[in-house]
C-alpha cells in the first residue's frame, strides 16, 4: 500500500514537471537509457549536470562582474550550459539560456544580467524539483526493498 | 509551415461590409415616400377634367348628329314644299292659257261654267294644294249692265254676297271649279287682298301670291294665286299701262296651306319629332304664319329655317323646324365617361394603397436590415468576448494550476494533498471546458485557422485509440480502427484539428457505450458513397440473414448497411466491384469519410436535432449521468466545416450511433516533404516484411481490422475461422513446400469456443514452429493462466490493436530484441541498434554530461563507446591507426573547435593514406585511396539551423545529428555509413 503510494506520488511528481514546462521529451529518452545494466543513469547524468552547471554559473557570474563584459566568453559559456540543459531535457532552463544568449548577441549587458538572474531562478527551482523526484524515488525503491 | 486556410476571414470581412452598408437603402424605390394623398387627390382632379372632357366630345357628336338630322327633315320638307307648289302654280298657268285661248281668242268662246268645271275637276290631282280654281272676267263698270244681263245675275261683293256697289272696274268670277262655285259672280275686286292680288298679277303679268289670310268658305289659313289673263298677247317688254290695257280677266286659286301642308307632311317620315311653321315673310318685323300652330313652341334651342320659293317675289317665305321634344341626353357620354372615371378612380385608390403598404414594407425591410446587421456584429462581437474571456481566464488559471502542482510538490499531509489534488482536477476540468468554450468561439468569431502540414492519419488514429484504450478495456467494450488501402499514405491538413475531431466522436462513443464496439473506419468519400448506392439494392432484397454477426462486436449497429455485406467490398483490394463516381487519380482533392460506430445508449429520437447545437446534450439527465458539457460535437461540426466536409449521424436508441463525416485534404507525395524533424510518416518497423500470419477469427469485420494492422507491418494474413482451417493451413503449407505461417493470431471468443482447445495443444506441442498469439479485449488473470496452459506460451496482445503495439508484442514474441529487455521501442531503434552494435565510436565534445548522455545512448544501441572531452584529446586517440568506427564531435568547443579537429584528422589521414599508397602501390588503386582511412565524422549540434550540412562538409564531416540525439535524425545519418555492412542481428 505504502510502495502504491510513494509509486504514485512520483508518477505524479514525474508528470507535474513535465506538465509545467519544466523537462521535455529529453528527459523521457534518458529514462529510456537507463536499463539493468545502467540503473543510476538518470540520476548520474543529472547530479553531473548539476555539478557541471554549478561550476558554469559561477563562471558566468565572474565573467559578469569583470568589466567591460567580455560577450564571447559569457556565449561560450552559455552554449555550454544549454548544451547540457538539452540534453537533459531542463526545457526551462533551456529556454532561458536562449534568451541569455540573445542578450549576448545583441551585447546588451543589462539584459544578460537580468536574463542570468532568471536561469540561476530557473535551475534551482529545477534543482531542489529534481531533487524532491528522486528523493520519492529512492524511497520507492527502499519500500520496495523491505516489502 | 504551409498554407493557412483563410475562409473565416471572409466572413467577417463580409459582416463588416454590410455593417458599414447597413445604414444607407441599398435598392432604389420608384414609389414616392411621403405626400401619397396628394398624389391620390392630383390623380382624382386630373382625372375628373378627363372625363368632362371625353363626355363633351361624345356629347357633341351626338348633338351634331341630331341637328343634321334636323337640318335635312327641315330641307327635305321645304324642298317638297316648294315642288308641289310650283307645280300647282305651273298648272294654274295652264289653266289661264287655257281659258285664253278657248275663251277669248275663239269667238264664240268654246268654254262655258260646264266644261271649266268639269276640266278643272278632272284635272284636279295636278293641282293638289289648290282647294279650286275660278275665273274672274275684267269688267268695267261700263260694261256692267251687259255683264249682268249675259249672266243673268248681279255682280255682288265678296264680304256679304250683296250686289257690289258700283266702283271704277269690276272683277266677277264667271267660271269656277266646282269645290268654288259659291264664288260665281263675285267680285274679286271687293276683297282686300285679292283686289291688290289682281292689281299686282295685271301690272307685272305673272302669278302673285296674297298674304296668308282667312279663306272664303273654309276658316283655314290660306293664301291666293292669282295670275292675269290678257285678250292678245303681248310683247315682252310690254309696259305697265299695256298690260292693264290687255288685260281680259284673272285666274284665281286658293292654297289651303294649312290642310295642304298637314297632308304633305303627313306622307313624310318623321312627322311626329318636329314641328314645322311656314312664314309669310315679306314685311320682315311682323312675319306672318300660314301654317302651324302659333302655341306649339317645341325644343326652343334648336332650330332650322329653310327659305321656300313659291314663285313670287314680292312675297318670301320660309319654313321653321324645331323639335318637338328636347333632344334627350346622350346616356352613352355620361355612362362612358363616369365608368372610366370610377376605374380610373379606383385604380388611383389602389396604387396609392399599394403605394402606402411598399413603403411601409420597405421601412420594414429597412429597419430589419439593420437589426440583421445588428444581431450579426453582436454575435461576432459575444464570440471575440467569448474567445478574449476565456482566454483571459486561462491565463490564471494556469497560474492556479501550477500553484497547485507547487504546493503538491510540498510537505503535506495526506489530506492536504487530497485537498490540492481535488482542486487540481477541478481546475484542469474547468480549464478544459474553457479551451472548448474557446475553441468554438474562436470558430464561430472566424479566427481559427487550419494548418496545412503533411500527415499521416493512421497512426493518428492509433494515437487515439490508444488514449480510450484504458476505459474501454475496462467496460470490455471491442475498440477498433481501419484505415482503408485506398487512403493516401500522407495528406495535407491539419492533423490536430483532425485528430480533434475524432477524439470527440470516439470519447463521446466511449461514453454512451457500456458493451458491444466502437468502431472507426476511414474510407475514401467517393468509394464508400459508390458502395452505399450499389449496395443499396442487393440490401433490400438480401436481409434474410440477419445483421447479427456482421459486426465488429456481432451486436447491432445503429446504421446497419455498415455491415460487413458491403464492408467487404470495401475493403477488397482488387477488382472493386462498383464503379468510383469521381475516382481520378489525378485529383488533388482526398476526399474522407470517417465513421465512428458504436453500441450505445442512442439517441433519443426527439433529441436528434439538437445534437450539433451547443451545450445541448440529448436531455439534461444525460448531463447528470454522463458528464460532459455537450460542447464537443458543435466544435467538431465547426471544425469538419471547416475542412470542407459533412458530419452527420444515424442513432437509434439503445442500439447505438454511427457518426459519419466526411473532411477533405490534399494528395501530398511524399518526397515534397524535406523536413525531417517534422516526418509525418509513421514510422513501423519493417522488420516483419513477408512474415506470414494465420488469423483465427470468427467475425469477418474483426479479422479485417486484424488483418489491417498486420499489413501495416508488411505482413501476409490469411484469415480463417476455426483453428481446425488454421491447422489444415499450415500443415497443407509444410507438405507443398511453401513456407509456414510464422504466427497465428486466435481471437479469445474463438479460443473459449472450447472445442477448439485440444487442437491447439496439439498443434502447438506438434508443430512448434508457428508463434501462437492470442487476442484479446481484457482477460482475467484465471483465463490467462488457462491461456498459457492451452499453448499460448507465446504473447498476448491487448486491444485495441495498434500498428506500433502489435510491432512491439511481435518483436518480443520473434525475438527480434534481447529477451530480458521487457520494454519495446519502435521507431526504428531496432535498426539502429543492428547498425552500431559492435563499432567503437568516439564521442568528442568538451560538456561533462553532453558527452555521457550521447555516450550512453550509443551504448544502448550496442556500440562501444569511448570519450574525449577536448579536440586535442580526440586527435591523440585518433592517431592512426585506430580502431574506431566512427566519430561523433561537438562544433563548438573551446581550444579547438569541432570543424578545425575534423580537419586535422583529415589531414592526418591524408597523410597515412599517401604514405600507404606510396609505399605499397604506385597509383593502380588511386580510387582506393580515400576510402582507406577515412572516419565518419558526424557534427553534433544542439542549433540544427546554424550548423549547415555545406559548412560540415567544407570542414571534412560526413553529416551532422541534432544534440540530444533524436533516433531517427540518428538513424537517418548512420544508415549512410553502415548500411553496406549490416551488422547481423541476434
Amino acid at each position: 500500500m505504502e510502495l502504491n503510494h510513494i509509486m504514485r506520488q512520483s508518477k505524479f511528481t514525474r508528470n507535474s514537471l513535465f506538465e509545467q514546462g519544466y523537462l521535455d521529451e529529453q528527459f523521457t529518452q534518458l529514462e529510456d537509457l537507463q536499463d539493468d545494466a545502467n540503473p543510476n543513469f538518470v540520476k548520474e547524468i543529472v547530479t553531473l549536470f548539476f555539478s557541471d552547471s554549478t561550476r558554469l554559473i559561477r563562471n558566468v557570474e565572474t565573467a559578469l562582474e569583470s568589466y567591460p563584459l567580455d560577450f564571447c566568453k559569457l556565449d561560450d559559456y552559455m552554449h555550454q550550459f544549454m548544451g547540457s540543459s538539452s540534453s537533459i531535457g531542463a526545457k526551462k532552463v533551456k529556454e532561458e539560456c536562449t534568451q541569455f544568449q540573445e542578450c549576448c548577441k545583441a551585447r546588451n549587458g543589462q539584459g544578460c544580467i537580468r536574463a542570468f538572474q532568471r536561469v540561476k531562478q530557473e535551475h534551482a527551482t529545477l534543482k531542489r524539483k529534481l531533487e524532491t523526484y528522486f528523493q520519492i524515488l529512492k524511497q520507492g525503491a527502499k519500500t520496495s526493498k523491505v516489502e | 509551415m504551409g498554407l493557412k486556410m483563410q475562409g473565416h476571414h471572409h466572413l467577417v470581412a463580409v459582416s463588416l461590409n454590410e455593417q458599414q452598408l447597413g445604414t444607407k437603402r441599398k435598392y432604389r424605390s420608384y414609389v414616392p415616400r411621403k405626400n401619397q394623398g396628394k398624389y391620390l387627390v392630383l390623380w382624382i382632379i386630373v382625372f375628373w377634367f378627363a372625363a368632362i372632357h371625353v363626355y363633351r366630345c361624345i356629347d357633341a357628336e351626338h348633338q351634331q348628329r341630331i341637328q343634321e338630322g334636323l337640318v335635312s327633315m327641315c330641307d327635305q320638307r321645304a324642298r317638297m314644299l316648294q315642288d308641289q307648289f310650283s307645280v300647282c302654280v305651273n298648272h294654274v298657268h295652264a289653266l289661264a292659257v287655257l281659258v285664253s285661248t278657248f275663251h277669248y281668242y275663239k269667238n264664240p268662246s268654246v268654254i262655258d261654267q260646264d266644261t271649266f268645271a268639269e276640266y278643272t275637276a278632272r284635272t284636279a290631282f295636278e293641282r293638289p294644294l289648290l282647294s279650286g280654281v275660278a275665273y274672274a272676267q275684267r269688267v268695267m263698270n261700263s260694261e256692267r249692265e251687259d255683264f249682268e244681263s249675259q249672266h243673268g245675275g248681279t255682280i255682288r261683293t265678296m264680304a256679304n254676297k250683296e250686289p257690289s256697289p258700283h266702283r271704277g272696274e269690276y272683277a266677277p268670277v264667271i267660271l269656277s271649279q266646282e269645290t268654288v262655285s259659291y264664288l260665281n259672280l263675285l267680285d274679286m275686286m271687293s276683297g282686300e287682298e285679292d283686289r291688290e292680288n289682281i292689281l299686282r298679277a295685271r301690272s307685272t303679268g305673272k302669278a302673285v301670291l296674297t298674304s296668308p289670310f282667312k279663306l272664303l268658305g273654309s276658316h283655314h289659313l290660306g293664301v291666293v294665286l292669282t295670275i292675269p289673263v290678257y285678250k292678245s298677247k303681248l310683247p315682252p317688254n310690254a309696259s305697265v299701262r299695256d298690260r292693264i290695257e290687255a288685260t281680259a280677266g284673272y285666274l284665281g286659286g286658293a292654297f289651303d296651306v294649312e290642310s295642304l301642308v298637314e297632308n304633305l307632311l303627313g306622307q313624310l317620315a318623321g312627322n311626329q319629332e318636329i314641328i314645322v311653321k311656314v312664314y309669310d315673310v315679306t314685311n320682315v318685323s311682323d312675319p306672318l304664319i300660314m301654317y302651324g300652330r302659333q302655341t306649339q313652341e317645341g325644343d326652343p334651342t334648336r332650330v332650322h329655317v329653310s327659305k321656300l320659293d313659291f314663285g313670287d317675289p314680292f312675297r318670301k317665305h320660309q319654313m321653321t323646324c324645331r323639335y318637338l321634344h328636347k333632344a334627350p341626353i346622350s346616356w352613352t357620354a355620361i355612362t362612358t365617361s363616369c365608368l372610366g372615371y370610377v376605374i380610373v378612380v379606383l385604380a388611383g385608390y389602389m396604387f396609392y394603397t399599394g403605394a402606402i403598404h411598399i413603403v411601409q414594407v420597405e421601412d420594414d425591410f429597412d429597419t430589419m436590415q439593420q437589426l440583421k446587421v445588428r444581431a450579426e456584429a453582436a454575435d461576432v462581437a459575444k464570440s471575440r468576448f467569448l474567445a478574449t474571456v476565456s482566454h483571459e481566464i486561462r491565463t490564471p488559471m494556469n497560474g492556479i494550476l501550477g500553484m497547485l502542482a507547487l504546493l503538491l510538490d510540498t510537505d503535506l499531509s495526506s489530506t492536504q494533498r487530497d485537498y490540492a489534488q481535488t482542486a487540481q482536477a477541478c481546475g484542469r476540468a474547468l480549464i478544459t471546458l474553457i479551451n472548448e468554450v474557446l475553441d468554438r468561439a474562436k470558430i464561430e468569431a472566424g479566427k481559427l485557422e487550419l494548418e496545412a502540414v503533411p500527415f499521416d492519419l493512421r497512426p493518428i488514429l492509433d494515437d487515439v485509440l490508444s488514449l480510450f484504450s484504458e476505459k474501454s478495456r475496462n467496460k470490455g467494450i471491442e475498440l477498433a480502427v481501419l484505415v482503408s488501402d485506398k487512403v493516401p499514405q500522407i495528406v495535407m491538413g491539419d492533423p490536430g484539428r483532425f485528430r480533434q475531431v475524432i477524439t470527440n466522436l470516439v470519447g463521446n462513443s466511449v461514453k454512451f457505450t457500456e458493451q458491444g464496439h466502437i468502431f472507426v473506419q476511414v474510407h475514401l468519400a467517393e468509394q464508400f458513397k459508390a458502395v452505399q448506392d450499389a449496395k443499396l439494392e442487393t440490401c433490400m432484397n438480401g436481409r434474410s440473414n440477419g445483421p447479427q454477426s456482421k459486426t465488429l462486436s456481432g451486436r447491432e449497429a445503429a446504421d446497419d448497411r455498415n455491415n460487413w455485406d458491403k464492408f467487404k467490398h470495401l475493403i477488397a483490394d482488387e477488382d472493386f466491384p462498383f464503379q468510383v463516381l469521381t475516382s481520378d487519380g489525378n485529383s488533388q482533392n482526398v476526399n474522407l469519410m470517417v465513421s465512428v460506430e458504436d453500441t450505445g445508449i442512442g439517441i433519443p429520437l426527439h433529441a436528434q436535432e439538437l445534437v450539433f447545437m451547443p451545450f445541448m446534450q440529448a436531455d439534461s439527465s444525460t448531463s447528470r449521468h454522463y458528464g460532459g458539457t455537450g460542447i464537443g460535437l458543435s466544435i467538431s461540426k465547426c471544425l469538419v466545416e471547416l475542412m470542407g466536409g459533412q458530419i452527420s449521424f444515424i442513432s437509434r436508441p439503445q442500439i447505438g450511433s454511427t457518426f459519419s463525416f466526411t473532411a477533405n485534404f490534399q494528395r501530398c507525395e511524399k518526397n515534397t516533404i524535406m523536413d525531417p524533424k517534422r516526418s509525418p510518416c509513421d514510422d513501423l518497423p519493417t522488420s516483419f516484411k513477408g512474415l506470414k500470419a494465420t488469423v483465427v477469427d470468427t467475425k469477418p469485420v474483426r479479422a479485417a481490422v486484424t488483418r489491417y494492422h498486420l499489413k501495416r507491418l508488411g505482413v501476409l494474413v490469411e484469415v480463417v475461422n476455426s483453428l481446425k482451417a488454421a491447422v489444415a493451413v499450415s500443415s497443407s503449407c509444410a507438405c507443398s513446400g511453401q513456407p509456414q505461417p510464422d504466427m497465428i493470431l486466435v481471437e479469445k471468443d474463438v479460443w473459449l469456443s472450447g472445442d477448439d482447445l485440444n487442437n491447439v495443444q496439439v498443434f502447438g506441442h506438434i508443430l512448434k514452429s508457428p508463434k501462437m498469439i492470442l487476442l484479446a479485449t481484457n482477460v482475467t488473470s484465471g483465463e490467462f493462466d488457462k491461456a498459457k496452459a492451452a499453448g499460448f506460451c507465446d504473447t498476448l496482445i491487448m486491444k485495441p490493436l495498434r500498428a506500433s503495439m502489435v510491432a512491439a508484442c511481435l518483436q518480443q514474441v520473434l525475438g527480434t530484441r534481447k529477451a530480458e529487455q521487457g520494454k519495446v521501442m519502435a521507431n526504428g531503434s531496432v535498426y539502429l541498434r543492428g547498425l552500431l552494435c559492435g563499432k567503437k565510436i568516439l564521442v568528442v565534445d568538451d560538456n561533462r554530461v553532453n558527452r555521457r548522455v550521447a555516450a550512453g545512448a550509443l551504448k544502448k544501441f550496442g556500440a562501444e563507446v569511448e570519450c574525449a572531452d577536448s579536440g586535442k584529446a580526440a586527435l591523440d586517440l585518433l592517431q592512426i591507426p585506430h580502431a574506431f568506427d566512427a566519430c561523433f564531435m561537438d562544433i563548438q568547443m573551446p581550444e579547438m573547435d569541432g570543424f578545425e579537429a575534423t580537419r586535422r584528422i583529415r589531414m592526418m589521414e591524408h597523410k597515412a593514406n599517401e604514405q600507404q599508397t606510396n609505399g605499397s602501390m604506385d597509383g593502380c588503386c588511386n580510387n582506393r585511396i580515400t576510402t582507406e582511412w577515412h572516419l565518419p565524422i558526424l557534427a553534433m549540434t544542439a542549433d540544427v539551423i546554424q550548423a549547415t550540412f555545406e559548412e560540415c562538409q567544407k570542414s571534412g564531416m560526413d553529416g551532422y545529428v541534432s544534440k540530444p540525439f533524436q533516433e531517427e535524425n540518428l538513424y537517418q545519418e548512420v544508415a549512410k555509413f553502415f548500411e553496406s555492412k549490416p551488422a547481423t542481428d541476434s
